[in-house]
This record gives structure tokens, sequence and C-alpha cells, in this order.
């Protein structure tokens, strides 16, 4: 029982910029230098150097997410990335376990739909068998039979698990409807029927295609310097084919305004609401960061947790959030509430939602949004793990090296009109478009 | 995506999950939902230590202090965990100590309401708390130079807690909208409340954390403000500093805040020492909104605090070696050997005032009947019993447990969470710092002497298994042809 919520987060990587109430961050220059890294090869990697303890994290992302699946085998790059800890070269799926398990080494691989997100932790003394074994995972994977029925067995229980979580309903259901002809519309996992049928053929096929050293976000934090750093890259990536990622089409959401009902019969209605957002490269996004934190991204703080939750007592958890993905940036927003009570709680977020676009921040939310938010910027940064994370992001968005020092300053910057434009530019109600996944009052 | 209930292979490598593993309170992911109802949720895992190597102090008010020093960043993690939780609830008022967390942030006479969470946010900081059946913790990260403000907040609102009928109404409803969240609309959290009255009988801890919905309705202001006197005081409390900060510092600043609070008397937590008469119990129920039937079994078992004979680091190690990760004796027997399962845990909870729980889990594999999957459970519970474990699973299990201790530093808040853990529940810092060279201690024979008293007691044991409804199994022509793999043992 925590005081807090879970908020829910779509796509694996994008949390680091995305700002879920902990802010964007990192510590201050002082306490923390970004380096850049090139390797012989050319590969590029932002490391920020430590030897406080004997550790180093790396978080790489790939650009072979699931919107790379072909249409009728949704759910392929999660197929495949399951299986890239499951055997590579002469270790079989056991050995390969094993061999991590014996060095105490933390391995693991997540597919989102933009990117595969590569994470890597180990003690010094087990560095090279770190980026050896990751080398071999993702030059040589095996894709043994037997270690494909497993993932495709765990992945049909994890989707029969979410046919019954209103939550993972609510939020499947919104992106089916809102991308009805682009990958984005479904979920990672795929469909029974596609996970069904996919092969060893299709899972080698993606692969080979799509894990390529072309366009590696990688960060890099903890006891290890520049010098060795770069031919451990080229060691662990270089056998990668160069291959550039295919071009994903740009998404037209569609977003009406509409809402919809998925009729569950539970005590509590989950909804879950987008209109159009922004990517990371528009040169609104800071601006639009603050007025989401403002307006429900700063948990106890923000105008929908103050209205929806503290004055009325509505919810538990209610919360928004910038979600730019490359080929559509949305502004989401969720919340559950008991049946007889989320039509009323939806009308309080709405019109919090009107309130911002048309007066946009008072001078004291902004000026304690910026308090916050440049204060807390060193407490994302209290692990290599976190680190190494905030670095690859930075890689994938594009940011600078000295990104961390300049931040808080291009937050501060911003003036009172600066987010009313971006809230009047962007907050817009009538698009807000929803997806109920419980039987709300007014619903048969 | 996130992936809540289907626990999958080696312990992940999020934050803190290898913590987990090493501390042997959990051995393999599970569903945050099961642990939710048993009060795991809020039971921070004690993690292993001799990395910690905290100082501490007791003021002359009885709060006892513990400083963690992390100088690899700017910031400080403050705790203030108070040894009273939900098993420490008035009979038909559950709920309680959880309803009082939240109320805790409706503010003081200092501080006006809305306001606690604000001013720490307006500093550049981060809070929040949680409650489990024995501890309600607090929590801040922030700025160093702002520790003194955090301390004064939390001194303050330890004394001086203001609360309208406004304010306890509200928050009374966000509390029923959480459990509805968490527990109504998740039928694991509903089985696992089930099971966790059949296991703890009339102990206190059948009660679910959060409090059943009735009692929930009936709580009063004055219910809180009554167990807030009588739990609330600086000789109930224990203080963690961890972060960018010295011994010396703390001490002033402690002094100076948290020193200004009387000590007063608290109760005594006296709780049933009996458990429920034998019986070997199983649980099934039946709901509409399941299409993956779930297995579990919880069975009692000794806590690292309550422990006469010295079980505690063998549990850890046969959890480890039952369900640790992708190379463990169940995730081999039932997933990869025969595909019964495509998931398996074992946990065993060490931190508890009077007893842990042991716990396995299983998802079954599609076409596989809930119950033969437990008969195979069995069969490989009663293999292990009659067999034995080898001088090499054990010393393998030894070595995941231990061997990436470094990582427990690698966390502004983790040794925090571990030592406040231990402290609220009867044990000492001590407990937490010599459990590493316990668990590299452990021999197969204690592993098996500690599996004879644990999972050989079957008739203090429930096992859950959770069922699509009735109705929904008969169209469907897949779910009516033989099991392809039920049968097998």
């Amino acid at each position: 029982m925590t005081r807090s919520f879970l908020r829910p987060l779509i796509g694996a990587g994008l949390a680091l910029l995305l700002g879920t109430g902990a802010g964007m961050g990192v510590r201050p220059a002082a306490a923390l230098s970004v380096e850049t890294v090139t390797s012989p090869l050319g590969l590029t990697a932002y490391l920020a150097a430590d030897q406080t303890l004997p550790i180093v994290s790396m978080t790489v992302m790939i650009p072979a997410g699931s919107t790379l699946d072909p249409a009728g085998k949704e759910g392929l790059a999660t197929l495949m990335t399951r299986l890239l800890d499951e055997g590579a070269g002469d270790l079989d799926s056991q050995a390969f376990q094993q061999r991590l398990e014996d060095l105490a080494i933390d391995l693991s691989f997540d597919a989102g739909r933009d990117t595969l997100t590569v994470r890597l932790r180990t003690t010094t003394d087990t560095l090279d068998e770190a980026f050896g074994l990751l080398g071999l995972a993702l030059t040589h994977p095996r894709f043994d039979a037997d270690a494909l029925e497993r993932m495709r067995a765990a992945t049909l229980a994890s989707l029969r698990q979410q046919a019954g979580d209103p939550n993972a309903l609510a939020q499947k259901a919104w992106f089916a409807r809102v991308f009805p002809d682009h990958p984005y519309g479904h979920d990672d996992e795929g469909r029974e029927e596609t996970v069904r049928a996919l092969t060893q053929d299709d899972v080698r096929a993606f692969a080979a295609a799509h894990l390529s050293r072309a366009d590696l976000s990688i960060g890099v934090a903890g006891a290890i310097d520049a010098s060795h750093l770069a031919p451990l890259l080229d060691r662990t990536f270089g056998p990668l084919p160069d291959t550039q990622a295919p071009v994903v089409p740009e998404a037209t959401p569609r977003l009406d305004g509409s809402t919809t009902v998925v009729p569950f019969d539970v005590p509590q209605s989950t909804a879950f609401l987008g209109q159009p957002g922004l990517k990371r490269s528009d040169p609104d996004w800071n601006a639009a960061f603050v007025v989401n934190h403002i307006l429900g991204g700063g948990g106890f703080s923000s105008r929908l947790m103050d209205e929806v939750r503290e004055k009325r007592g509505l919810t538990y958890g209610v919360w928004s959030a910038l979600y730019p993905y490359q080929k559509a940036g949305l502004w989401m927003a969720g919340i559950a509430s008991q049946n007889a009570r989320l039509p009323e709680a939806l009308a309080v977020m709405k019109a919090e939602w009107a309130r911002m676009a048309s007066d946009g921040p008072t001078a004291q939310e902004r000026a304690d949004a910026l308090t916050y938010l440049t204060g807390a910027w060193p407490l994302r940064f209290t692990s290599t793990e976190s680190v190494a994370g905030m670095l690859a992001s930075m890689r994938f968005y594009n940011l600078p090296a000295d990104y961390i020092d300049t931040r808080n300053a291009a937050l501060e910057a911003l003036t009172l009109d600066d987010l009313r434009r971006v809230a009047k530019r962007l907050l817009d109600p009538a698009r807000l478009t929803t997806v109920i996944v419980g039987k709300p009052d007014g619903t048969p | 995506m996130l992936r809540l209930r289907l626990s999958r292979r080696r312990p992940g490598s999020g934050p803190g999950a290898r913590l987990r593993a090493l501390s042997g309170a959990t051995s393999g992911r599970w569903p945050a939902a099961v642990g939710l109802t048993l009060g795991l949720v809020a039971h921070p895992g004690p993690a292993p230590a001799q990395v910690f190597n905290p100082e501490t102090f007791t003021l002359g008010n009885g709060l006892q202090v513990v400083v963690l020093p992390d100088h690899r960043a700017p910031v400080v993690h403050q705790m203030v965990w108070y040894k009273v939780g939900a098993a420490d609830e008035p009979p038909g008022k559950t709920g309680l100590a959880h309803l009082l967390e939240h109320l805790m942030f409706k503010g003081t006479k200092s501080i006006p309401p809305g306001e606690f969470s604000r001013r720490i946010a307006r500093n550049g900081g981060q809070d929040n708390a949680f409650t489990g059946d024995d501890y309600t913790a607090y929590y801040q990260s922030i700025a160093r130079d702002r520790l003194e403000l955090v301390m004064g907040m939390e001194a303050d609102r330890m004394a001086h807690l203001r609360l309208s009928e406004d304010d306890f109404q509200t928050e009374r409803e966000v509390v029923r909208e959480e459990r509805r969240q968490r527990t109504d609309t998740d039928p694991s959290a509903l089985l696992g409340e089930r099971l966790g009255q059949i296991l703890w009988g009339t102990h206190p801890y059948h009660n679910p954390v959060i409090g059943w919905d009735d009692d929930l309705t009936r709580l009063t202001r004055a219910d809180a403000l009554d167990f807030y006197a009588h739990y609330y005081a600086p000789n109930n409390a224990v203080l963690i500093i961890a972060g960018d900060v010295d011994v010396a510092r703390v001490r002033a600043l402690a002094e100076k805040t948290f020193g200004a609070v009387a000590a007063r008397p608290t109760p005594e937590r006296r709780r049933p020492g009996t458990l429920p008469p034998a019986a070997d119990v199983v649980v099934t129920m039946h709901h509409p909104q399941v299409h993956q039937p779930e297995l579990s079994r919880l069975y009692v078992a000794p806590s690292r605090s309550a422990d006469p004979q010295g079980f505690a680091p063998a549990l850890a190690v046969l959890a480890d070696l039952l369900g640790g990760g992708s190379t463990s004796r169940l995730y081999r027997a039932l997933v990869v050997d025969q595909p019964l399962a495509v998931s398996v845990a074992a946990w065993y909870r060490t931190d508890a005032l009077d007893f842990g729980t042991f716990t396995l889990g299983a998802v079954p594999h599609e076409g596989v009947e809930t119950t033969a999957l437990a008969r195979a459970l069995d069969d490989q519970i009663q293999r292990l019993l009659n067999e034995g474990v080898s001088d090499d699973e054990v010393a393998r299990a030894r070595h995941r447990l231990t061997a990436g201790l470094i990582y427990a530093r690698d966390s502004l808040s983790e040794g925090a969470r571990v030592l406040g853990s231990a402290l609220s529940t009867g044990g000492s810092i001590d407990t937490v710092e010599t459990w590493p060279d316990r668990i590299r201690a452990v021999t197969p024979d204690q592993v098996m002497a500690a599996a004879r008293a644990v999972l050989g007691q079957r008739d203090h044991a429930v096992t859950g298994l959770l069922l699509p409804a009735v109705a929904a199994l008969a169209p469907s022509p897949s779910a009516s042809e033989p099991p392809a793999s039920g049968d097998r043992p």
C-alpha cells in the first residue's frame, strides 16, 4: 500500500526523457561529466565515468522495435527480443543463463514500439565477459526451437493475463482505435493468432534485418574510461552489419474526441485519454514538458491530482504525460474511478484541460514547477543504471553531451508567456479521445 | 509495456532486482498483485549487507538514527519507519494503519492542509510513504542542503498532525478507490486476500493491509487520531538518512529537529502466537476476469527475527535453488524439461515480526490443468524432501545470493529500505550486516532441515488456484480436449 500510484508507460526506453513525475534529470555538471567516445569503427557513446564503485552499466537503444513487425506478424520484435538471452554461440539457454549467474552479470532485452533496449550491468572484474556475452547474444543468437516455444508460451500467457487487466485493455483499445493503419496500433506482444504463427525463420529474418550497428544509442556509466570503452564497443557491436534501419512511415493518429466504452464487469472504470502532442525534437518540447508537469505530470502538485483526488476523492491516481514517439507525438492522460463517479471524474479532467489551454499556468505554478524540476534533476542520477539510461536516451534524441549542464538553464529561461503559448497551441479538450474499460454510469 | 504478473525466468535487471534475489526475500519475480494482498508489495526486501556499514546512534527521546553515507551525488534520502502496521490495528478497524499513512500528508499546526508534498516539491524533492503488516514508512529524496527542511517536517508531523473531518472523509474515499484499483479489479489480488485469511487464521496477518471495504467505510477521524496518538512517537520509530552527509551533521540536525519531540509510552505489540488448526487447504477461485490460470502455495515460515532454530538463511538458499531464475530446480523441471508451466517463482519473506512466509507460484502452460501442475509441483517438493539437495546446487544458490553484493551500494535508497525493514520487524543492524555471511555458511544439511520444517508441513500451507469463470470453460473446443501434457507427473 503506498500513497503513490503507478503510471502506465508505453514503450521501453521512452520513460527516461518523458518526465514521469520525477522529471528528466541529471546531476549538476560539477558532479557528473559526460564525454563523447567514438570507437575506431565509428560507434559513438556518451560516457559518464565514475570510479567510486567497481561497477559499469550500459544502456543501448536499437531501432528495432515493434513498429518493424511485418503485417500479420505482430509480436515478432518482442518474441525475437525475448530470445536474445535464451542462448548464443556455443551456449544453449541454460548455459547462457548459468554464465550470467556465475558472473553476477545483469543483462536484459526489452522491445518497445520504437526501440529494442539493452541493459547491461557488471562489476569491473567481469567487464570483458559481460560485453562478450552481450556481443554473442546480438551477433550469434541461437533461436533454438525449444527456447522459441518457451517464449511463445510465455507471451501467450501474458496476453491472456492482459485480457483480464482493465489497464492493459484500455491501453490496447486506445492504440488500436487511434492508429488503425499504423504499426503503433498493435501491442508489442502482438495478438494470439499472430504469435502462434511466428516461426524460427521469422525470428532469424527479423534479427538479420534489424540488429545493426548503424544507429545504436549507447550510454555508459561507472568505472570505465574512454580508452578502455572504445575498443570494447567495437568488439561487442563491430560484427553486426552496418545496415540502415528501414523508414517507418509517419503516423497520423485519429484523435477525434470520441469516447469508446469497452464493457467490462468490474466495480471501477479505467480510462485512457489522449490528444496530439509533440515529438522530442519539437522546439516547444521543454515548454510542453513544464506545462504537463503542472497539469498532471507532477504527482501531488499537479492540477489533476489536486482537483480529482485531493479535493474530491474521486480516484487513487490520475496523471498526464507526453509520449514522444518517433513518428507521432501524443499527450496522454489516465484515471481509474468507481463506475458511478467516473463521468464526474472525466468532466473534472476535461475542465482542467480546457482551463490550462485557455489560461495557461499561473506565475506561481511556473515558479514551483521550475524549482521542482531543476532541483530534482540530480535525483535521477543516483545509480550507474539510471545514468546510463539517461545517456542512451540523450543519444537517441540527438541531445548534446552537455545537455546535463544546460538543461536546467533552458527550463528556467521559459517565460510564463512561453508556457501559455504552448498550452494554447497544443491542448485541445475537443480532441481528447477516450477509451473506458468498465461499467461507467450512463452506459448499459 | 509493464508486464505485471508474468514472472519470467531470472530476476530482471531492473533496479533492485538483484538485491531482492540477494536478500532471499524474493527469488524470481512474482505478480505484484499477489504480493500486494499478502502485504508483500509494501515490504521492501531485506538485502544483503556488509556493504552498507551504517553508523547509528540514539537520541535522548529514544529515536534510533542510522546514517548511510553515499557521496556520489549531492542528494540525500530520509526515511522514518514507525514500528506499527496493519497487524497492530484494533479488531474491526482494518485499513486504519494505511489510511493514517495517507492522512499524515494532511498537515500540522505549521503546515496547512495539502502543503506537505507541495513544500517538498517546491524544494526539488520527492516524497511518498508505504504501509505493511508491521511498519509504516515515510520518505523523501532531496538536495543535501534541504536535509534540515525535510527532517524538520518529519519531526513536526511526528507530534503535531492536524486533521479536518472533510480531509478525513475525502482521503477515505481515495483509499477505497485504491482498493478498487489494486484489489477489487484484480482477481489475483482477491484470491491473495482469501489465501491470507486461511493461512493466518486468527493472527492479524490475515487482514489485507489496505483493509476490508466494510471496515474502511466505518473508520472515523477519531480512530485515526487515536491510532496516531498511541503509536507515533520517537521511541517507536527509526530515522534513516542516506546520501551525501556525514554522521556529525545528521546528529546535529537530528538533535535540533526530532530531538524536540517528547518520548511517550507506546503499546507493546502483542500478537496472538497461535496459528489455525492443522489443515491442508486448497482454495479455488473461478473469476470471469481470469483468462490465464495461476497457481500459488503459501507456507508459514520463520522470519529472520522469530527464528529459534536459525532456519532463515537456509530458507533463502532454498527459495533461490527452487525458483531463483531459469537454472533453478522448478524452472528446469516444470518449464524447460516438461512444458507444464510458463513461469515459476519461489520466494521467502524474511522481514516480519511474528512469522515469515515461503511462497511458491506457477503459471500453467496452455492446456495444462492447474491441478496437474499442482501435482507436479508437489512431486518436485517430495523429491527434494526424499532425495535431498546437491552440494553443487546449494553452492550455486549461495553464490547467486551473494555474488552481486556490491550492486547494493549502487542506489541512494536501497540501504535505507533494507535496514528500515529489518529494524522495524524485530531485527537489528547486525541482522542485515551479517546476512551475507550467514548465507555463505549454509550447508546442504541445513537446507534440508529447513525444507522439512517448512515445505514438509503441508498442514500449515494453503494452495490457491485461480481459474476462469466456470461458464467460460465450456464452449471453447480447445478447452474441452484432453490437456496435452496435463497428466504428466
